[in-house]
């Protein structure tokens, strides 16, 4: 099943290696990973998507917990919790092509943030799954380049990830 | 007071309360080795002759005392010198604090003269580590270092000091506290959940407890050996685990896993209450993890979070230190006033007392080559079982810890996690820094010894009266006896040709030499290298080529499918 795990690190050279490192030292997966500074600035958020059982998840949480530079981790997905990520994808517009893509950004709600006489440049923020939608909705010959964020999330309501 | 980085680093050290510290110098370490002879008072340095001996030693100081080991190191080849001994280190939970010098922090990156990536190298295999980048930072920095390595599970922890921050100049003072708000190791245990554990440990009928090397570093053998008295049911301990409760107490059932006793697995593969205390489940132990220990119900005591339920499920998880846990569980017992089922527990034992009487220890004496159970089993019987014993890796170590009954914690010192060759002598030395009067021995082979032989140098400089027993087959045995069992007797790269004389070898460094090859001579012949208080004795005994590690549980068998002979 897919997790999203969430922590906040210190914000030191070296700190996302380490998670990184333990990753690829005890064999899990990563699937996303992003990671920027918070408003504390002795701090970085970073997210990881990884995909695992729940043995395998509490795992990966007890040996994050077990890093120095890890402050705090917590597991989105076990509960009510925002999930964002942002795409930008750059497609051949030619032809009927360039009614066609209009539409269908319009219909996934996303924007067209370039445009040359040839190509159209979209910026779309969703869940992870509407992204692979709308690229499934393409064909791929038509896709250009593909930028995306990797997820990232918040817990609903007022709790909150802090120190 | 103004100092350098580099005095900062050695008063530092005193102020800790380090006594010694093992190393080697090289360029990017030379102003803390000038700061080493200006400034320090107390501190002993201890030069060896290769880096990874440094660490050896200094965990074998560890081991022996709980006290952090600590090691002082150049840049590049001196770092990674050290890798081998900080992984074996790590492994089997050490606190140490190595110290490496770094290029100027101008040159970090540029691919320097000796410079590696000290940091990024280590980063696997370490606690933590730190590169320090401002002389401000470095006695904090210190502190932490220590702070981390020596609470909650200890482990080593690297240093990394650039050139130009140790000659750069600040304000010191001791830092009396520290604190990390990312590391806050537990403290305690759960009361409720150490309740619960107690009662299934009372509702027990066929318990057993299996401890491991926690126990040691925990300080945790006092409150156990009260707890396992008090309750009268047999105990099991890991490699690591021997001498937290005395071998030759009739509850103790021998060590388990792959060399254990028949008695010590067949308990663990038939038991319905397992009490898991400072042991991790290593696949050495457990075997075959979908046949272990089928019908127990499993309580685990860890100080690490991250080791419960890794490797096996359980079903009492009690996160915390084992002395406080242990003491609490005895406290808690006392309380209830309630006794184990003496009518269950009593089948248990004669159940154990059948499988012991396989006596699966038991070797064959009639031959002319000494065998080498027997050589441990004299070498324990002239120090009276009462040295610490160092050993270094494969079949002699195995033979070490079957047949030297260890009654007491921090005496038995071997690289289980590991498995390191080239361990056991330098660890000695460590050892014999510390007790000084002590009897140490490093039990070894003639594959291991030489992988740190040059440290003979250092136990003359240093006038170390360690007595060195190398089980001599000529053959790495361990290779060779899997070579036998389970390739076809190929014996592949195992047989040790053109080795040394043993002998004159350790006579060229100035030390004594002396070989035995007769079982008969074999008893006089120790007791008189033993007699040699003060000298360093390399006793070279000959053994029978073919003998082999018995019982055994085969890769990917479960505990119950041991081979015995």
């Amino acid at each position: 099943m897919k997790h999203i795990i969430s922590m906040l690190i210190e914000n030191e050279s070296g700190a996302l290696s380490r998670v990184s490192g333990l990753f690829s030292a005890r064999g899990y997966n990563i699937h996303a990973l992003t990671v920027a500074p918070t408003e504390d600035e002795s701090l970085s958020r970073l997210t990881l998507v990884t995909i695992g059982t729940a043995h395998q998840i509490e795992q990966i949480v007890k040996h994050l917990n077990r890093l120095i530079d890890v402050v705090k981790v917590i597991d989105l997905t076990e509960g009510p919790h925002i999930e964002r990520e942002l795409m930008l994808i750059k497609l051949s517009a030619t032809g009927e092509f360039r009614e066609e893509f209009v539409r269908l950004t319009d219909i996934f709600r996303g924007t067209i943030v370039d445009v040359t006489a040839t190509t159209y440049t979209v910026q779309m923020i969703g869940e992870t799954q509407k992204l692979d939608a709308y690229i499934a909705a393409i064909d791929p010959a038509l896709i250009l380049e593909t930028v995306r964020s990797g997820a990232m999330g918040i817990m609903r309501g007022e709790k909150c990830l802090q120190i | 007071m103004e100092l350098t980085g580099a005095q900062i680093l050695i008063h530092f050290l005193e102020d800790e309360g380090v006594e010694h510290i093992w190393g080697y110098p090289g360029g990017a370490a030379l102003p803390i080795y000038d700061a080493l002879d200006t400034d320090a008072k107390e501190l002993k340095h201890i030069l060896v002759r290769h880096e990874q001996a440094a660490v050896h030693a200094a965990d074998g100081y560890a081991r022996s005392t709980g006290k952090p080991g600590v090691v002082l190191v150049t840049s590049g080849p001196g770092a990674t010198n050290t890798v081998t001994g900080i992984a074996t280190a790590h492994m089997d939970s050490t606190p140490m604090i190595v110290i490496t010098g770094q290029v100027a922090t101008d040159m970090i990156g540029l691919d320097a003269f000796q410079e590696v990536d000290t940091v990024g190298i280590t980063r696997p295999i370490v606690k933590h580590n730190f590169l320090v980048k401002d002389v401000n930072d470095l006695a904090m920095t210190l502190k932490k270092a220590f702070y981390i390595a020596t609470t909650g599970r200890p482990g080593p922890v690297v240093i990394d000091i650039p050139k130009d921050v140790q000659n750069a100049t600040s304000t010191y003072e001791y830092p009396q506290e520290v604190e990390l708000r990312s590391y806050l190791p537990v403290v305690k245990g759960h009361t409720g959940q150490i309740k619960k554990a107690v009662e299934m440990m009372l509702s027990a009928e066929r318990p057993i407890f299996y401890t491991g090397g926690g126990v040691v570093m925990g300080e945790g053998s006092e409150e156990l050996v009260k707890l396992v008295k008090s309750l009268g049911y047999p105990i099991t301990q890991t490699l690591m685990g021997l001498g937290a409760f005395p071998a030759d107490d009739k509850q103790n059932i021998g060590m388990l896993g792959m060399h254990g006793t028949y008695e010590a697995n067949l308990a663990m593969h038939h038991c319905d209450v397992l009490i898991a205390i400072g042991s991790r489940f290593d696949d050495r132990v457990t075997g075959n993890i979908a046949k272990f220990c089928p019908t127990a119900k499993i309580i685990h005591v860890d100080i690490d979070p991250a080791s419960i339920s890794k490797n096996v499920v359980v079903d009492i998880p009690i996160v915390g230190p084992v002395q406080q846990v242990v003491q609490e569980m005895n406290t808690q017992l006392a309380k209830l006033n309630k006794k184990p089922n003496s009518e269950a527990l009593q089948a248990w034992w004669s159940q154990i007392d059948e499988w012991r009487n396989v006596d699966c220890l038991k070797y064959d004496t009639s031959g002319s080559k000494i065998k080498p159970q027997a050589a441990v089993q004299a070498v324990w019987e002239v120090t009276k079982g009462d040295a610490y014993v160092t050993a270094d890796v494969g079949q002699h170590q195995m033979f070490a810890a079957q047949y030297y009954t260890f009654n007491k914690p921090r005496r038995w010192i071997n690289s289980g996690g590991l498995g390191t060759m080239g361990f056991g002598l330098p660890a000695a030395m460590g050892v014999q820094m510390a007790y000084p009067d002590a009897t140490v021995l490093c039990i070894t082979g003639e594959g291991s010894i030489q992988m740190n032989i040059q440290e003979l140098s250092t136990c003359m400089q240093y006038g170390l009266p360690i007595k060195v027993v190398c089980l001599n087959n000529g053959f790495l045995g361990m290779v060779r006896q899997w070579q036998e069992f389970f390739y076809d007797r190929r014996y592949s790269m195992s047989y040790m040709d053109s080795l040394p004389d043993f002998v004159k070898l350790t006579e060229a460094y100035g030390h004594v030499g002396v070989r035995i090859d007769d079982p008969k001579t074999m008893k006089k012949q120790l007791e008189e290298a033993f007699a040699l208080k003060d000298k360093f004795v390399f006793i070279d005994i000959i053994t029978d080529q073919q003998e082999n590690v018995y019982p055994m549980i085969p890769a990917g068998a479960g505990q119950n499918e041991m081979i015995l002979v």
